[in-house]
């Protein structure tokens, strides 16, 4: 696969590896936060935390939208959809994300008619093709997304097609990130920058990271030698005493983003003037809902919803596995009741949620490492 | 509905329900056959139910899965399929050229793989149950000399062998189905692989400790099963496991992992060292065996797991499939 | 979040030329090119796809550049012996700079 393969070459890997295992040295421990979910999934996904040195600590953050969706917002989004008339149509994401009475699968499996879309526009297509039901289309996502999202209600409405809505759930990126450096607990040497969404906004708003909080800052691509070598750059940053935005995956990222996705965003959406974020509280301006001019294809306007506030139980440390102040395996309920299957907090349903990359990827090969230390 | 995927929700469905209260004092993992003496002879006797949407797809029919999967989940428990019955429960209303369309594939893949289709049943539901049809077939047959199966007796440094490219039957329905809006030149691999099973039973028999078709839950799933069982390790080397590139790009674009994609006309199989290089090679140059690969080895670490190892150095753990394999955009 | 992939455009279609073919190793599908409108893509060019839109066109050159700076790498160490054995500075002090500015160097000479 062009532009994949060349990115995952196995000699280059170990090379890449082995100028971090030198820059890394030993004298210090460096701990770098991986923002986006997708690079949480790929480190998993590549074994990448097997080639890295002790002493580089991989922090994973809150960039995976399903995972920061409050369970109030699936139970209203379902509930738009308990009427007979309507179809919720969804990402794969968000199919098994358990609302408090129960995942969208679970509600097709009692009736509801629940559909899977790759893309927003195939939800329009559903819409054009069923004029007499309604289509619903559970938005989620950060800006790499909503752009998307956006378009598809400007050709709505181009189009006339009225029977369609958007349940807007779509975040950004900057307030999440603050909120993570606002925090007392954190201690972060840099940061692995979400890829992206800087397809959409740009390098540009990450520079008060480097500036007013003095942390280096890489926006990285995905395949293992984008990350590494994202990692390489970080390091020199950091051995260098420096600070600033850097584009590892400028095959891809233009500097200034992209001005034709922020239009159609601005167009569509405006900025909801707070919205509560699971794990990390109410954030402001932090999450887009449609804006007037698109009111009619707002769920949100179109039909009632409970908007009922679901809080997390006690027992759940999603917050603090979000904000990477603890690691998954350190939350009390970690394979326990919380598991792939029977997920309590978001973190383990969503495949790019900490809590579910660790369990799937990691904590038994742990688990065997402790073994063979203890027989050692 | 998790519990039909084929991964962790079906085997707690098997074990936890209808191993203790139907299959009664039969102990031990459970096989793709049960062997069943009557009058000093043993036979092998299995049964699946076949469920598909849509029924036609590129490379085969339900019809088509339904006598292969019986076929080949007796040959990998080491048994050749003699005869199979059908049971059809239809959707009232069923066009009949529909019907006459997979009886008839179904002739032909009885004919192709040397089975007799011994007799059936149909039963008839009304509109709206069913999603057309329903086909169960039951397989018997008599066990191949020359091998046994018996997860127990997989060792330390055992080979894991793969008959051929994984993920073209789950991939195609997936596009089949039209809501992904993807296409790709790309067929089921729905075939009968005891041909396959019995050169390697003839190559080397006594190095052959298990054989699985890896079905729903794919390749991931059968050998999770056979960790578990072993309470062995699986380590499989990832640039060895033969993939399409199609089904390559259409996991990558969909977020999918090949390994756990169903297959239907491939088969696992785990061959001691002695004979795993005369395993290989007769495979490989059979008929339909020319992509056969060795993917791994047994190891003793991780225990009860399978991990997927790179050549930089890298690996991950592959767990079971929980419910059916969905698409994701994150 | 973000699962994006490479694919090149095979045609492009739709009333204002909106929609595209794409492929990737064989498999297809139309994607909306509605936010690459201020630089439309042609047959044959790569896009990044997400969710059936494409966001961004790919830079073969920067790819191409990339593979450059990380074969370099290795060479690197070559690159800061030289600089040490002139006896000029402390390895300690050796600037992230300097070890930049010689690994351009090596990559400008592998290009030429």
């Amino acid at each position: 696969m062009r532009f994949v393969d060349e990115f995952r070459e196995p000699e280059l890997i170990s090379k890449t590896a082995e100028e971090i295992r030198r820059l890394a040295g030993s004298d210090r421990h460096y701990r770098l936060m991986e923002v986006c979910g997708g690079h949480t999934h790929a480190i998993y996904r590549f074994g990448l935390k097997d080639i890295l040195p002790e002493n580089i600590e991989l922090i994973h953050g809150p960039g995976c939208p399903v995972c920061v969706l409050p369970m109030g917002r699936i139970d209203d989004g379902l509930s738009i959809a308990q009427n007979p008339d309507v179809i919720f149509a969804a990402f794969g994401d968000m199919m098994r994300v358990p609302g408090t009475q129960g995942s969208p699968l679970e509600h097709k499996a009692r009736g509801m008619d629940v559909r899977i879309v790759y893309s927003p526009s195939d939800a329009l297509k559903l819409a054009r093709l069923n004029p007499e039901k309604h289509v619903m289309f559970f938005a989620i996502g950060f800006e790499t997304t909503a752009p998307s999202t956006a378009l598809t209600l400007m050709r709505a409405k181009a189009e006339g097609i009225h029977n369609f809505s958007v349940f807007c759930n779509h975040v950004t990126i900057i307030p999440a990130i603050r909120a993570i450096l606002d925090s007392p607990d954190m201690r972060l040497d840099a940061f692995i920058g979400p890829g992206h969404v800087s397809t959409v906004i740009g390098c540009r708003p990450y520079e008060w990271i480097a500036q007013d909080q003095d942390k280096p800052i890489v926006v990285s691509g995905f395949e293992p030698l984008d990350m590494l070598q994202s990692i390489v750059m970080l390091l020199r940053q950091l051995k260098g005493r420096e600070a600033k935005v850097e584009n590892q995956y400028k095959r891809v990222v233009p500097w200034e983003g992209n001005r034709a996705a922020l239009r159609a965003m601005a167009e569509v959406f405006q900025l909801r003037p707070y919205f509560e974020w699971r794990g990390l509280g109410f954030i402001s301006q932090s999450a887009l809902r449609l804006n007037d001019k698109y009111a009619a294809w707002d769920a949100e306007q179109r039909f009632e919803v409970p908007g009922i506030r679901v809080t997390d139980p006690k027992a759940a440390q999603c917050g603090e596995v979000l904000k990477g102040v603890l690691k998954p395996h350190q939350c009390k309920l970690f394979g326990r009741e919380c598991t792939p299957e029977h997920p309590v907090g978001a973190l383990m349903v969503s495949s790019e949620g900490s809590c579910a990359a660790y369990h799937n990827y990691e904590h038994r090969k742990a688990a065997m490492a402790t073994s063979l230390t203890s027989i050692a | 509905m998790a519990h039909g995927a084929g991964g962790k929700a079906s085997r707690k469905l098997v074990e936890g329900l209808f191993a203790p209260l139907l299959f009664g004092s039969t102990p031990g993992p459970l096989g793709d056959s049960a062997h069943i003496d009557i009058n000093g002879s043993t036979v092998a006797i299995t049964t699946d139910s076949f469920v598909v949407k849509p029924l036609r797809f590129p490379g085969g029919s339900i019809g088509e899965l339904a006598v292969n999967g019986t076929v080949n989940d007796l040959a990998v428990s080491g048994a050749r399929a003699e005869a199979v019955v059908v049971t059809f429960v239809l959707e009232a209303g069923l066009p009949t050229p529909v019907l006459e369309a997979e009886v008839r594939a179904m002739a032909k893949a009885a004919r192709d793989a040397g089975v007799r289709i011994a007799g059936g049943d149909t039963k008839v539901v009304e509109h709206g149950k069913a999603d057309q049809m329903y086909v169960t077939t039951t397989g018997i047959g008599r066990l191949l000399h020359g091998v046994t199966i018996d997860p127990s007796s997989v060792r330390v440094g055992d080979k894991i062998l793969l008959s051929g490219p994984i993920g073209d039957h789950g991939i195609t329905i997936l596009l089949a189905r039209g809501e992904l809006d993807l296409e790709a030149d790309l067929r089921s691999d729905t075939r009968s692989v005891l041909p396959l099973v019995e050169t390697l039973v003839h190559a080397a028999g006594p190095g052959v400790r298990w054989m699985r078709d890896p079905t729903r839950g794919g390749a991931a799933t059968s050998l999770n099963e056979l960790a578990r069982d072993c309470g062995l390790g699986m380590v499989l080397f990832e640039d060895q496991i033969p993939v399409r590139d199609t089904v390559r790009g259409a996991c990558e674009l969909l977020g999918l992992d090949p390994l756990h994609i169903a297959n239907e006309g491939q088969f696992l199989a785990v061959v001691s060292p002695e004979y795993a290089d005369a395993a290989i090679n007769a495979l490989s140059l059979a008929p339909g065996g020319g992509e056969a690969q060795v993917i791994g080895e047994v190891r003793e670490q991780p225990a009860g797991t399978v991990l997927v190892t790179t050549r930089y150095g890298g690996s991950r753990i592959v767990d079971m499939l929980v419910g059916d394999p969905l698409p994701r955009i994150c | 979040m973000c699962l994006a992939i490479p694919g090149k455009i095979v045609e492009i279609s739709g009333d204002n030329a909106e929609l595209a073919l794409v492929d990737v190793v064989g498999v297809r599908r139309k994607i909306d090119l509605g936010l690459l409108q201020d630089d439309r893509p042609v047959p044959g060019d790569w896009v990044l796809i997400h969710v059936g839109f494409a966001m961004s066109k790919i830079s073969e050159c920067d790819a191409l550049d990339q593979m450059n700076t990380l074969r370099a790498l290795g060479e690197i160490d070559g690159a800061m012996q030289e600089v040490q054995g002139y006896g000029l500075e402390d390895e300690d002090d050796i600037e992230a700079d300097d070890v930049e500015t010689a690994q351009l160097k090596i990559s400008d000479a592998d290009l030429n």
